[in-house]
Parts: structure tokens; C-alpha cells; sequence
């Protein structure tokens, strides 16, 4: 062959890196060192002795742990294998993972924070050493609070769902200074409301009721109307839900809520396509949480670290989380004395890198920037929408002819029917082309569910990847289905075996418990 | 919104893109698909925003000079702990979190982000190594969502409600385990004697009611707990389990407490290869035995090694997926969602590059250096330690007999340019001490501490 060079193929040739790494334990050379610490001066050694023989003999370790002995480089290159192993959304169109928000995370925003002037700080410092810092919480707190239409903000919480417990922790505390406590017992959420509305009330002590959509996908009012009473201490809704239709009564849900003396939690994990366009408080919520690691663009980092942002209306404002960020003049300070907060959910203030990242997205887009960055999330997703939906066996159960939110909860019910193929086995071939999806959460309410969301990062061109890539993983299914039922063949690593997963005797949690397990007795 | 916005983060907001989209989806105008949305709901106008820097030059200036107003304190010349700590973080750790395959990847199969469950599942190794114990979980929040959880487990685990707490706790980790373990357990306290645990008395308060007893070692005055082994022992002869919470960093030298009879162990890891982040940058572990009836308490995700179809092939996957709240939402336990996946990733980089010798070389100089910080502030006339416990990294220093409160020498202190410690009562100073903290800059500490209670006393 010779140039010219043929024009690619309409799919990617993709396969991912496949270093065939061994466990990090499996690279040690006895003596190897990967850094050297700094040691006491002689000086300092002749003034207090040999320390650790001063220690009771209970408090001494008898062999220093089994951690692996490397070099450096080694230490690096086995590091940097693993990562070329993984897809981040800096690599793929990460449009697959459903009411996660994968957005473009900008390389600006990491930049800036990784200066000494905030990753130095420590959180007891004098506060007029760290009035930058405070003064960037206190106005992401500001911003929030106009998004939210909310009296007042609080960034303490590490991720969504712990925002979502302090949700309903400040409910329960604000039930217990009302002196009804003991008598609301009852949490409703409904089930296409992110579990943890459901975990975390459980948590909290309360009796979870689940509400069902009715047959056009809204959750049901009059099974919503039966559920309420005098027990009920909340209402914990998404809205737009999981499956992306907007629930047009949402204000009479929380009024129902209220007419019963019971407050009104919103999740807005989802909030990506509704950003300037409706606001939790316009609709009579009391609370709401937004994750900064979704709609505000600070990355996933793998699981976390994420920041939650809890917003609240006036007669939450006593039960924060404390301590808050009060401004006097041109001085910020932190304000502890508050009595009736639910007090500390993590440790200081928040998960600091995250929320600099998210005042810095914010601020490069401002009000008119927000808007537009929702109103084509919403494009991008209704356009694929009516891609996918040209996909024979893809569907998009309940409110038909309807338009969606962000996201889209669908399904390859009619595409399994007629090949045996689940969406899950769909999910993995996917892999094959450089790109995933993620089903839905559980239990699996739409059948053979899969949740798309393509937020404003990506561009038309690649959403058109990913509608071909689906095209052909589901003609395979008809056409080749081993193909995609052997899955994956340009992966990392091929088909992985779960029944040992689940079973006490065989699973491996660690290396040591895998030594123990199979190799005990072994030489070496 | 007028439609020539185009943001560089907006792909698709290019005018001809736009209404190619749009005509694809029959749609006239953007506003057709919030047609669900009632008017009322409607928020019309734009937000009441800042400005957008939508230059990233501008951005860049903004942001720089906002943080360029924070003054850190200069490496050495800080004596803060009390749950954030200034270590050293090697450059090999950053350079692996900072990669964009892991920094901006979430929740992927175990083929496409095959990297990221190994990454873990060695965290898990390196940390099971250094406790002396089987199970590690996926990182939690941080170290005080970590205690929360691993008292509750003990809590469903017993079927019992009361916890004893035995040694001087972090007042913000209590304030949060008390407002969380509130519907399942009773905590009472056993007031510490000499700063450590007051065994007898705990032992006394030991009953068939009891879930576990909690022990802090470190405490939050940094008292290394010694008899552990003891009031384990008596916890387990009534049923209880033995909760304990310590910072690894120290398990180079220091006897892990699954030795001293832990049943669960918990804590931080900010301590391994992570900055401090004005306090934003803690995860929490939780530690077991590999006993079926506990893990299957854990709330959190715990990846295992698994086979695949090929011979010699590492394939990973979640162990007993079926307890989370994924999978049964309130049946499961507590619950599982975004955490701190990639400080577990750090903190197996700083333990896979510290090694065995690197981890006893640094508890030894973290041991010395505590030790010669104490001889140094303590030979200052009127400066005590308020116990004589052993200590790890931090202690108190009681300053009433030198007429001097703590907020008077930290104000003093910091016209200096050091932060001598934390203020946890009128005269009693919490001062932290790593390995960061050189000789000299522990000798310069007391000089001015010395000069400071000279002027005092006069």
C-alpha cells in the first residue's frame, strides 16, 4: 500500500491499552525503594533516645508491614499503566453514564487550583491569611443561592449523597425542635428518585414509602395522596427524574407535602438542563442539594471526591451544617455559634478543590452562559433522542411524543425480545468502540434499561459516533450476536467471572486475603 | 439568550450546529422542550450573576488574584493538626491523580476503567497490609463518616445500641457521629485520666447491652492508647466489639490495633499523600477481618479480584454488591454514592512508593520529632504537657502557669510568621508535629515560646 492513505472506516479501530499489569504486591524486589524520608537530626536523635524502643512493648510493631518495594520509576510506570487501563471523559463521549452529568471538566480550573496558595492552606490558619479562599466559598454559596432561588447555601458535603443526608438530617432536626419528632416517622420518595433519597432517609431512622409512576412515567399522585399524613415527616423527589420527563405538577407535590406539615427535599443531581429555567424555590421546595461534580463541572475523580451544595429556604437556614461563611465589609469569617445547626457533616468546610473549580466554571459563564450550557444539554439530548429512537428495538417508555429533559432512560426490551441479548451484554461490546453506557439503577423498572445523558460537552459529531456505534453493537445482535455475547475483544481484559464475588469462602478483597485463600502453605 | 453565544465549553451552541439539531429534532426553538415546565415555574430574565470571564485569560486573572489574598504558612513554621496534616507528598503521587484518565473518570465497567478497580483494589492491598487486616473498603467521605459507619456496624452487627467512648475524641468528629448514630445507638463517654483511656472504668461500664467500645489512637491530643489489649479483651467476653479509629500514618512502628484486638478499624487518609486543601481533602477507611456477618455491614463498594476468560489475567468486580444501596436502595446498608475514590488512589501511590522501610523510616521520625518537640517546649518554664501519655504527632500544652492563654501565644505567634498550634481550651494548646517539622524549626518554636512566657511572667 501507498499513499494516498484511505479514508477511515466509519467506526473507530479502537482498543484500549492492555499492559497485562501485574499486582502491585507482584513487583517487589526486596531492598528497592520508591523515596526516602526525611530522618531525625543526630542531634535531635542524642536528645531523645531510641524512641521507639521507649514505647511500651504492646505498642510496637513486631515485622514492618509487607508493602511492596519498588523503585521509583517502577513505582510510576505501574501507576501510569493502570490510568492508560481506564476512560475518563477527557478520552471518551462519556454520554453513556446517565444521571451522572459528564461534562467537560475544563484543564483550567485544575490548573488553577494547584497552587500552594490554596493546596497549602490548612483550615485553622488565622483567617486573615485565607481570605481569598474564604471569600471564593462565600460567592460560589451567593451563586448557588440565585440558581436555587434558596435563602442560604452550605458546601460542606463531600458528594451528592451526603448531601442528601444532610437533606434530611436538617429535616429531622427541624421535626424535632417543632416537638413532632417522634410522630413523623415516614419518608416518600418515588423510585426513579436516586436510591440514596431512599438510603439515607432509612439511615436517618424513617420508614421509606416508594411511589411508582403512573402509566405516562409521572410519579403517582393519587398513590402520592394516599401516602401523606400526619406521619410523614418529607417528600425526597428528583425532578426532572431519572428517566428525564419534568413532572409539570411538582409545585402541587410539595404543596400536598406541606398541607400535611410535612417539608419538601429536592434532588437536583439532575438539575443540568434546568439551570436559569426553573428553580427548586419557585416551586415551594424547603431544601435542595446540586452536586458540583455533575452540573457545576468539577471532575469525577474516579468516584470522588465530589462536593454537594445544600441549599435551603428560610426556615432551614438555623439547621446547616455549620460553621457558615459570613461576610462583614470586605472580611469574611466563619460563624460556629449556631445552635440549633445539625452541626458538623465532614470535617471544615467542604471538599476545597471542587468548589474553587466550580466558582471558576460558573464564572466563566455566567448567567447568559448557564442558561445556554442547560438549554443545549437539552438539544444535544432530545437530538439524540430521536437518534437512538431510530434504532430498531431501542425505546423510550412512557410520556411518548414527548420531549425529555437532560437525560433519557431507555430501553432495549423489543431488541432482547427478539435476540436474547441483554442491555448489560450490549453495554460491555460498547466498550469495544471506546465508548460505555450505564444501565440504570436498581430495581429495573424500564426493562433492559439504558441511561443516556449528553450534557452540553460534546459535540455533534461525537454524539453521532455514539448513535453508530449503538446502531451497530444492535445490528451485531441480530446479525452476530457471539460477537457481542463474548464480549469484550478489545478491551483491557476479556469476560470477568462474578461467582466468586459473592461467595465468603472464595472472594478476595485483598491481596492478603487472596494469599491466605489459595496460597497458604505455598513455598514463598 | 441571543444566538450567537458560543462558549468554548458549548460545543453546540455554533449557530449552524444549533439549527441543524434543532431541524433534526422537528423542534422550532429550544423553548419547545421545556414545554412541560408550567409557566409559573417559569424563571424568566437571566440570574443575577457576576459578570462571565469568558476569556480564559480573564478567568486565569481573576481567579489567581482571589487565591494570590491566601498567605500559607511556610513549610516548617506550622504546628497545626487536629484533623489536617501537613506531610510530605511526593511528586510521583500527584503526577498519578492528576492524570486524566483517572481524574475524570466515573463509574465505568470493570473492562473500560479496568484501571481504576485495580488502582483500588491495590489500595485496599496496601492498607490491609499496613492494619494487619483483610478488608478495606472503597474509601468513605472521610474520617469521621468512617466512624460513624463502623460504629453503626457494630450497632447491626450486636443488635445492640451502646457504644463507649473511651478516649478523647475530635469534638467535630462526635458532633457528627452523635447526629448520626442518633437513631441507632446510645454513646456514653468514660472520662480519660492522664489524657488515656481509664481501662478500669471502662471495663466496669461493660455490659450485655453494650455494642462496642470506641478507642481513638491517636486521640485528638495525640495520646497513643496503651491498653487496648486489655478493654479488647474484656468488650469481647460481654459480646461487644472493639471499634477503633487511628491515622495509619504511624503503623510503620506502631502495633496495628487488629493486633491489639480491633475488631474494626477506621480512620483518615489524608495523612498519605495528600495535601492539606484547607481541610478538602479527607477519605475515610474502614477495616475488618475477612468475617462474612461484618462485611456484609459495610455500606461501602469493595472490589475483588475475579478471573476472566483468559489464563493468568487479573479481572476485578464489586464483592456482595446485594448489601449497597445500589442495588436495594433502603434494604441495604446506610448508603453508597460518590466518595473519595481518588485519595484511595493516592494513598496506595504513597504506600506503594514508601514501602515497608519507608514507613518504619518515617513513624521513627515522626515518634523522635514529637518527642524532641515536647523535651523543647516543655523545659520552658511555666509550659506543661497536660499528660504523659505517649504521644504521636500531637500533645497539649497547658500554659496557665505561665499566665499565658492559648489564643495570646497563637496571636503572638503568628506576627512571626508560625502557627504554634490549636486553641481546645483557655490555656491548653494543641500543637502538631510531622516530619516536615525540622530541628531547627521545632528549636525556633520554643525560643519564641520561651521569649513570649519571659515577657508573660515579668
Amino acid at each position: 500500500m501507498s499513499l494516498p492513505i484511505a479514508p477511515k472506516p466509519p467506526l473507530r479501530r479502537f482498543h484500549e491499552a492492555r499492559w497485562d499489569e501485574p499486582i502491585v504486591f507482584e513487583l517487589s524486589t526486596p531492598g528497592e525503594r520508591g523515596v526516602l524520608v526525611s530522618r531525625p537530626e543526630p542531634d535531635l536523635l542524642s536528645t531523645v533516645g531510641d524512641v521507639v524502643d521507649a514505647l511500651p512493648t504492646s505498642l510496637r510493631r513486631k515485622t514492618p508491614p509487607v508493602l511492596p518495594e519498588m523503585g521509583q520509576m517502577r513505582v510510576l510506570k505501574h501507576y501510569l499503566r493502570l490510568s492508560q487501563e481506564n476512560l475518563g471523559a477527557d478520552l471518551n463521549a462519556d454520554i453513556g453514564q446517565g444521571t451522572c452529568t459528564m461534562k467537560y471538566s475544563p484543564k483550567v480550573n485544575d490548573a488553577l487550583i494547584r497552587t500552594p496558595s490554596l493546596a497549602d492552606l490548612h483550615p485553622l490558619q488565622s483567617e486573615d491569611s485565607v481570605q481569598g479562599i474564604l471569600e471564593i466559598i462565600w460567592a460560589t454559596e451567593q451563586m448557588l443561592a440565585e440558581i436555587s432561588g434558596m435563602e442560604r447555601v452550605s458546601l460542606q458535603t463531600s458528594g451528592g449523597s451526603a448531601a442528601i443526608w444532610a437533606n434530611i438530617a436538617m429535616i429531622r432536626a427541624y421535626h424535632e425542635a417543632a416537638g413532632q419528632g417522634e410522630q413523623r416517622d415516614e419518608v416518600i420518595t418515588t423510585i426513579f428518585s436516586h436510591p440514596s433519597n431512599a438510603a439515607t432517609a432509612k439511615t436517618a431512622g424513617y420508614t421509606v414509602v416508594t411511589l411508582y409512576p403512573d402509566a405516562d412515567g409521572y410519579p403517582d399522585i393519587e398513590a402520592f395522596k394516599a401516602a401523606l399524613s400526619p406521619r410523614t415527616a418529607a417528600l425526597m423527589i428528583t425532578n426532572p427524574e431519572d428517566t428525564g420527563i419534568y413532572n409539570p405538577r411538582i409545585a402541587e407535590f410539595v404543596d400536598l407535602a406541606h398541607s400535611v406539615g410535612a417539608l419538601a427535599a429536592y434532588d437536583q443531581a439532575n438539575a443540568n438542563g434546568i439551570l436559569g429555567v426553573t428553580r427548586a424555590r419557585d416551586a415551594g421546595f424547603d431544601t435542595c442539594h446540586f452536586n458540583l461534580h455533575k452540573t457545576f463541572s468539577t471532575p469525577h475523580g474516579s468516584g470522588g471526591p465530589g462536593s454537594g451544595a445544600t441549599a435551603v429556604s428560610d426556615r432551614l437556614v438555623p439547621f446547616l451544617p455549620g460553621p457558615l461563611v459570613e461576610r462583614d465589609g470586605d472580611r469574611f469569617f466563619w460563624d460556629a455559634d449556631r445552635p440549633m445547626s445539625i452541626g458538623k457533616v465532614a470535617p471544615f468546610y467542604g471538599v476545597v478543590p471542587n468548589i474553587v473549580r466550580a466558582y471558576a466554571w460558573m464564572r466563566s459563564l455566567g448567567a447568559e452562559g448557564l442558561r445556554e450550557a442547560a438549554e443545549i444539554a437539552v438539544l444535544n439530548n432530545n437530538y439524540l433522542m430521536k437518534r437512538i429512537l431510530e434504532i430498531p428495538g431501542a425505546s423510550a417508555p412512557y410520556a411518548t411524543g414527548r420531549r425529555r429533559i437532560e437525560q433519557v432512560r431507555y430501553s432495549w426490551q423489543d431488541l432482547y425480545e427478539e435476540t436474547g441479548i441483554t442491555s448489560e451484554e450490549m453495554g460491555v461490546r460498547a466498550t469495544d468502540f471506546g465508548v460505555h453506557y450505564w444501565t440504570s439503577h436498581h430495581p429495573f423498572v424500564v426493562p433492559q434499561p439504558f441511561t443516556l445523558e449528553p450534557t452540553e460537552s460534546y459535540s455533534k459529531e461525537e454524539i453521532d459516533e455514539y448513535v453508530a456505534i449503538m446502531t451497530e453493537v444492535a445490528r451485531e445482535a441480530r446479525e452476530t450476536p457471539d460477537v457481542v455475547r463474548t464480549a469484550p475483544h478489545n478491551q483491557t481484559v476479556h469476560h470477568i467471572h462474578h461467582d466468586d464475588l459473592d461467595d465468603p469462602e472464595r472472594w478476595a478483597p485483598s491481596w492478603r486475603a487472596y494469599q491466605r485463600k489459595y496460597f497458604a502453605g505455598d513455598d514463598g | 439568550m441571543t444566538d450567537t453565544f458560543v462558549h468554548p465549553y458549548i460545543p453546540n451552541s455554533a449557530p449552524a450546529v444549533k439549527a441543524a439539531m434543532l431541524a433534526e429534532t422537528g423542534a422550532a426553538a429550544v423553548k419547545d422542550f421545556y414545554a412541560d415546565i408550567p409557566d409559573e415555574l417559569r424563571f424568566t430574565g437571566l440570574l443575577d450573576l457576576p459578570e462571565a470571564l469568558v476569556a480564559e485569560q480573564d478567568l486565569v486573572a481573576h481567579v489567581t488574584d482571589l487565591l494570590s489574598c491566601n498567605r500559607p504558612v511556610a513549610v516548617g513554621r506550622s504546628f497545626l493538626g487536629a484533623g489536617t496534616y501537613r506531610h510530605f507528598v511526593p511528586a510521583v503521587v500527584e503526577e498519578v491523580i492528576n492524570r486524566s484518565e483517572f481524574l475524570t473518570a466515573y463509574a465505568g465497567e470493570p473492562y473500560e476503567d479496568h484501571g481504576r478497580f485495580q488502582a483500588l483494589f491495590e489500595y485496599q492491598s496496601l492498607m490491609a497490609e499496613l492494619l494487619a487486616m483483610d478488608v478495606v473498603n472503597v474509601p468513605t467521605y472521610d474520617g469521621f463518616q468512617a466512624a460513624a459507619t463502623a460504629l453503626s456496624m457494630a450497632g447491626r452487627f450486636t443488635g445492640r445500641r451502646r457504644v463507649i467512648v473511651v478516649s478523647d475524641t475530635n469534638p467535630d468528629k462526635m458532633s457528627k457521629v452523635l447526629d448520626f448514630t442518633k437513631p441507632v445507638l446510645d454513646l456514653v463517654g468514660v472520662p480519660t485520666v492522664n489524657g488515656s483511656a481509664d481501662a478500669a472504668a471502662v471495663i466496669a461500664e461493660l455490659d450485655v447491652e453494650t455494642a462496642a467500645i470506641w478507642v481513638e489512637t491517636p486521640s485528638f491530643r495525640g495520646v497513643l492508647e496503651t491498653a487496648v489489649t486489655e478493654m479488647a479483651r474484656a468488650a469481647h467476653a460481654v459480646g461487644a466489639l472493639v471499634v477503633v479509629g487511628t491515622d495509619p500514618i504511624g503503623l510503620g512502628v506502631l502495633a496495628p490495633p487488629a493486633e491489639q484486638g480491633a475488631d474494626i478499624v477506621c480512620g483518615d487518609i489524608q495523612s498519605l499523600g495528600l495535601r492539606q486543601w484547607f481541610g478538602g481533602a479527607h477519605a475515610g477507611f474502614i477495616a475488618l477481618h475477612d468475617d462474612p456477618g461484618l462485611v456484609m455491614e459495610l455500606p461501602s463498594r469493595l472490589f475483588g479480584l475475579a478471573s476472566t476468560d483468559v489464563e493468568g489475567e487479573y479481572g476485578f468486580g464489586d464483592i456482595a454488591y446485594d448489601r449497597t444501596s445500589f442495588a436495594v436502595r433502603e434494604e441495604g446498608k446506610e448508603w453508597v454514592g460518590t466518595a473519595a475514590a481518588l485519595w484511595g488512589i493516592a494513598a496506595g501511590v504513597y504506600l506503594s512508593l514508601m514501602g515497608p522501610r519507608g514507613m518504619v523510616d518515617l513513624g521513627e521520625t515522626l515518634l523522635a520529632r514529637t518527642a524532641y518537640a515536647v523535651k523543647a517546649l516543655t523545659a520552658i518554664e511555666g509550659v506543661d504537657l497536660t499528660d504523659d501519655a505517649p504521644h504521636l504527632r500531637e500533645f497539649v500544652l497547658d500554659l496557665t502557669r505561665a499566665g499565658l492563654t492559648a489564643a495570646e501565644v497563637i496571636a503572638a505567634l503568628r506576627r512571626d510568621g508560625i502557627e504554634p498550634g490549636v486553641e481546645i481550651g483557655t490555656n491548653e494548646l494543641l500543637v502538631c508535629v510531622t516530619e516536615v517539622n525540622t530541628m531547627a524549626d521545632i528549636d525556633d518554636l520554643a525560643s519564641r515560646l520561651s521569649a513570649l512566657c519571659e515577657r508573660g511572667a515579668s
